[in-house]
């Protein structure tokens, strides 16, 4: 069997909760330059435990970049392609950052707090984030980078509250999906927000790097304690989604249009960069759409397989995996607009072999991150 | 999954890949090592029956919920029979990687090939000097 070396650890930076994670039994792998866990027990069962009850993850390695000072929200509001105008204090929003083509430079949640607002960034994203929004800022306006200094958990799963309970105060349990609010969980000042990236309801937990050891160990220590989940089980939670990842479905190479992520650019207004470019795309379409599949027959489909109708190319699969929600193969593919349709009988070459597949409607499950906590 | 282990009797690739010989014919399979590397094994694409295989080179795919890897042939032969219970639960790579999760047994072709393999303190040696 073939194994691909890994680099070595000692170029690897490891978050708060590392010890943690070698003491639950992870196996550790370089994610964006971090140590982190990608599967304790296994990434199935830890999948199906978020879909069913709830885990925990250490997201820790994601980067989170204040924007403050007078004019922020005006600036941001040029910088990003959501209305930011839309949100006002406790409140978080899904947003990109375009670059000058209206290319993607990173995909990310900008919150709004009182004073200022919070981006949270992908990890491997966090130099170019800071490069382009440091860049674009006016005089007067601060864009700090806060990256090292936060740690931050995500407790995702229908149960999420029962493992919050006990820990929390005051009990966050009147947000809303895509709210936040300040409290202390575990004694630690906290920012908890009804967000995620698995699909289903719950919280992320960002707090000082140094506190999180003691948040993910009260949590932990809960009666209703959350399985430890790893970086494995929030890529196949975040695909039967269809929620797109930064390097897979999202580049520089494409706008947010054939993306599907219209709704999060506020074309109707414009004024950011790239804005013309996407109004255009989505007033005439785009050759290509991102699209949900599934094999209809064994086998798995992998970034970068061919996706072909009568033996001819016609996409491209850019994620794929074995859906442990579904026991199926399952992936996303940028295929042309005219075989998008759900229900469009395709072929997947799996390094030289066709395997049938469909289109098939995103979310691929039954789940929504805005269903109703138990209690 | 299964505790760390690596019986006497079989011969190892430095690939991570066991030969069980048996006469003319061995069988073959992946090790604890590579079982553990590779995760919760998903799906097993295996060669046919009839197809040849040659020492060194992929017989056939193993894949994780996160990745593929080839299945190198630690000697070279004729495929005689296929594990058909991995195919239909790919997980007993990772609970027997020994017993009922082998693979394929070949009848081999030139057994000399087996005096390159290692033995098992020759092949522990190895796999400790890859994580040091």
């Amino acid at each position: 069997m073939s194994l691909r070396r890994v680099p070595r650890v000692s170029d690897l930076r490891r978050t708060a909760l590392y010890d943690a994670h070698a003491a639950a039994g992870a196996k550790i792998v370089d994610f964006a330059g971090w140590e982190m866990p990608v599967e304790y027990l296994g990434v199935r069962a830890e999948h199906l435990a978020v879909r069913e009850r709830c885990g925990l993850f250490d997201v820790s390695h994601m980067g989170q970049i204040e924007v403050m000072g007078q004019g922020a929200r005006d600036f941001l509001q040029a910088t990003l392609t959501n209305d930011v105008t839309r949100i006002g204090p406790g409140q978080a929003q899904y947003t990109l950052l375009p670059d000058d083509d209206g290319g993607v430079i990173d995909d990310l949640l900008a919150y709004a707090l009182l004073d200022r607002f919070l981006l949270v960034v992908n990890a491997s994203n966090i130099g170019a984030c800071w490069d382009r929004i440091s860049g674009m800022a006016p005089a007067g306006i601060e864009v700090i980078n806060r990256s090292p200094d936060v740690g931050m958990l995500a407790l995702q799963g229908p149960a999420w509250t029962g493992a919050l309970t006990p820990v929390a105060s005051p009990e966050p349990f009147s947000l809303q999906y895509m709210e936040a609010t300040e409290a202390h969980v575990a004694g630690v000042p906290c920012l908890v927000a009804r967000t995620g990236y698995t699909g289903e309801p719950g919280v992320e937990i960002m707090c000082d790097a140094a506190d999180a050891p003691a948040v993910w160990d009260a949590l932990m220590g809960t009666p209703d304690r959350p399985d430890a989940t790893g970086l494995g089980a929030r890529d196949t939670l975040r695909l039967e989604m269809g929620y797109p990842l930064y390097g897979n479905e999202l580049s520089r190479e494409r706008t947010p249009i054939p993306a599907g992520l219209k709704w999060a650019c506020d074309l109707k207004h414009g004024g950011f960069p790239g804005a013309e470019r996407m109004q255009r795309e989505a007033a005439e379409g785009t050759p290509e759409k991102l699209v949900g599949i599934v094999l209809t027959e064994k086998g798995i489909p992998r970034g970068g397989c061919p996706v072909l109708v009568d033996g001819q190319p016609v996409g491209v699969v850019t994620s794929g995996t074995l859906s442990p929600s579904l026991g199926v193969g399952a992936g996303l593919a940028y295929v042309s607009s005219e075989h998008a349709e759900r229900g469009t009988r395709l072929e997947v070459d799996v390094r030289g072999k066709p395997k049938a597949a469909e289109v098939v409607t995103l979310p691929m499950v039954d789940s929504s991150p805005r269903k109703e906590h138990h209690s | 999954m299964s505790d760390e282990t690596y019986p006497a009797k079989l011969r190892y690739h430095p690939e991570h890949d066991w030969a069980r010989v048996d006469g003319d014919e061995a069988t073959f399979g992946i090790t604890w090592y590579a079982q553990d590397a590779l995760g919760e094994v998903v799906f097993y694409d295996p060669p046919a029956v009839g197809d040849t295989v040659t020492a060194g080179s992929s017989y056939g795919e193993l894949e994780s919920v996160k990745a593929v890897s080839d299945i190198i042939a630690p000697a070279s032969g004729e495929v005689i029979a296929v594990n058909d219970k991995v195919s239909d639960a790919p997980e007993l790579v990772n609970s027997d990687p020994y017993g009922d999760g082998w693979l394929i047994t070949v009848r081999l072709s030139d057994p000399s090939e087996l005096d390159a393999l290692m033995d098992e303190p020759g092949y522990r040696g190895y796999i400790a000097g890859l994580s040091a």
